[in-house]
């Protein structure tokens, strides 16, 4: 097991309000971690920290030993990070294999006047980057709506495209902000197997917030409690339900 | 890739065919002097028309300021043939490589000055580039106004003419044909994912900054091209032409065409300049008559003719039969959600 992604000490204000503070996670590869906590905890914030659009105020973040501080989220992305949001955010009005594509698009090589003219090297990387795509889309079964514009799939398979196109950065950690959010009995789980698959398919680490407490014990094999930006327990998930302070701010809230 | 060879050789047939077609309009002397130069500004227009668009239309950046870029062009490019006649004349004719190179030269420059005022403008989140390029393309007029070597207010004379159809028009084709490749290539993508959403365009791994400057400057480009043809057709400069409303004038073609289709902006701008030529009382109030077009146009259909809706050969009467069997079956009540079209 090798560390990945590493966060010490993180934390973030807006204004006098401390959003988050004395945020610690490590993830590992292949680690499955949960990270759950009530409405406005502050999980959102802490994958914006994690994926530069935020800068912390306070603590640091290492990735792969080196420190990815004050780098831009694309240049992240290229570096392994890459995430999903939570209010889907699709290239809508553009086919469903060009927004996998487009993920594709830091890998890719061929020169602006090699595209314009179409030299030869424009149709050979197309041709490899439409395949592996493809490829991509059959995982998410996806594959027979490649042509249709993004925003007219029905509201399961846009959340699943955008793990596909997440995927397709080919990304060292994967962070999916609430993947299931919306989704009914039955697509939350299919949705959780295939999370499942995909970290043992691809290799790498995944962190997943998510609301519902008993979906996430079922799939992670450790989960982070966030409560008003700190931390109130972490563990494996038998550790963190019968967590006291956990049980409390459960209890509080109605969800 | 199948569709793909066939809409090169389809597209190759119609381009031999257009100009096997001018060949006979011109020999046969069916052209007027007058509608030689009409053809010769609407391939300026549509250059104009089909750049401007790549900036707002598949970026979606609102830029007021073209007309300052294609006078970046056009003096640059007159400024070059005249140097290079007054040393080196044998006629006055401005040798055909000297031309493009000049054109060419010209599109760098204001491709570069593209780079300088787009950058900071393009950084930030937001429209500030319809703003920069508005005062850019104002402080463009008044330093040619200024400056002697650009002949100041009176303007710049004896530019040595070329008026070549068949030049003009090739270049024009080629312009287009760029502009598709561009729009559909990795490039053009990651540009369309910016205008789609651009927080998520950052989070597929796509440099925003770079993507949208880079739409800009080709942009800027052309839009110099565009101006050294303008430049060589008139053989006469003035700095006021390329004032603010002749940006305007641009960006009418793009929204009214449809901002995003390549297609809508040729169509808008071959329309819009030959309206005026063919119904001459309408050429006074055309400024006024864009307006209202542009009023009718945003209450009846806001993405302009063929919102982002792009002609092919291959695919545009498969998108007509399509289209046809819809309406039918819906007349028999069938239902049909599958709107999906194949690009
Ligand atoms: N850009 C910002 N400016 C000001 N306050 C912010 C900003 N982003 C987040 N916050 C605040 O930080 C707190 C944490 O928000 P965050 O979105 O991270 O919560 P969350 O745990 O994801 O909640 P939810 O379950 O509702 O998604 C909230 O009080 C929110 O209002
Ligand atoms: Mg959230």
């Amino acid at each position: 097991m090798t560390t990945i992604l590493k966060a010490s000490d993180l934390g973030i204000s807006f204004g006098g309000l401390k959003a988050v503070s004395g945020f610690n996670l490590t993830l590992e590869t292949n680690d499955l971690v949960g990270l759950i906590g009530p409405n406005g905890a502050g999980k959102t914030t802490v994958f914006n920290l994690l994926t530069g659009v935020y800068q912390p105020t306070e603590g640091a973040i290492e990735l792969e030993g080196h420190s990815i501080m004050g780098k831009t989220p694309h240049h992240l992305v290229k570096l392994g990070i890459a995430r999903t949001f939570q209010n889907i955010r699709l290239f809508k009005e553009i086919t469903v294999l060009d927004n996998v594509k487009i993920a594709f698009d830091h890998q890719m090589k061929t020169s602006l006047l090699s595209s314009m003219f179409r030299l030869p090297g424009f149709w050979k990387e197309e041709k490899s980057i439409e395949t592996k795509a493809i490829e991509l889309l059959k995982v998410f079964n996806l594959e027979k709506y490649r042509y249709y514009s993004a925003g007219n799939l029905p509201y399961g398979q846009q959340r699943k495209l955008e793990i596909a196109r997440a995927l397709a950065t080919d990304p060292k950690v994967l962070l999916l902000d609430e993947p299931a959010a919306g989704m009914n009995h039955t697509e939350t789980h299919e949705l959780m197997d295939t999370i499942r698959f995909i970290r043992d398919r691809f290799n790498i680490a995944i962190l997943l917030i998510e609301h519902d407490m008993q979906l996430v014990t079922g799939i992670c094999e450790k989960i982070t409690v966030l409560d008003y930006g700190k931390i109130i327990a972490h563990g494996l998930p038998q550790e963190v339900i019968n967590n006291p302070n956990v049980i409390r701010v459960y209890l509080g809230d109605d969800d | 890739m199948n569709d793909t060879k066939k809409a090169y050789i389809l597209n190759t047939i119609s381009v031999i065919l257009l100009f096997i077609l001018l060949h006979l309009m011109l020999t046969g002397g069916m052209f007027t002097r007058r509608w030689q130069s009409v053809v010769i500004l609407l391939c300026i227009n549509v250059i104009l028309a089909v750049s401007l668009n790549l900036t707002t239309g598949v970026l979606g950046q609102i830029a007021l300021g073209h007309a300052g870029f294609m006078s970046i062009g056009a003096y640059t490019a007159a400024l070059i043939t005249k140097k290079y006649m007054a040393d080196f004349s044998a006629t006055d004719q401005v040798p055909l490589g000297i031309y493009v190179i000049a054109l060419i030269i010209g599109g760098l420059i204001a491709a570069f000055v593209g780079l300088i005022v787009g950058l900071p403008a393009l950084r930030l989140r937001g429209d500030y580039l319809a703003i920069v390029t508005l005062g850019f393309a104002e402080i463009i007029r008044v330093i040619i106004e200024y400056l002697d070597f650009t002949g100041g207010a009176q303007g710049l004379r004896g530019i040595n003419k070329m008026t070549n159809l068949y030049v003009i028009v090739a270049i024009t084709l080629v312009v287009i044909f760029l502009m598709f490749t561009l729009g559909r290539s990795r490039q053009g993508r990651a540009i369309i994912s910016i205008r789609e959403d651009e927080i998520a365009a950052e989070s597929s791994g796509i440099n925003t900054i770079y993507y949208k400057t880079l739409a800009f400057v080709v942009s800027a480009f052309f839009a110099g091209i565009a101006g050294g043809i303008y430049a060589h057709s008139m053989g006469i400069l003035t700095a006021k032409t390329f004032g603010f409303m002749k940006s305007v004038e641009i960006l009418i073609f793009v929204v009214l065409g449809g901002s995003g289709s390549f297609t809508g902006s040729i169509v808008a701008a071959i329309l819009l300049t030959v309206l005026p030529e063919v119904l001459r009382e309408f050429a006074d109030y055309r400024m006024l008559v864009y307006s209202i077009l542009l009023v009718v146009m945003m209450i009846f259909k806001p993405s302009g003719i063929f919102g982002r809706y792009e002609f092919s050969l291959v695919n545009t009467p498969k998108d007509i039969k399509r289209y046809f069997a819809k309406r039918t079956q819906k007349k028999k009540g069938a239902v049909q959600d599958d709107n999906n079209t194949e690009s």
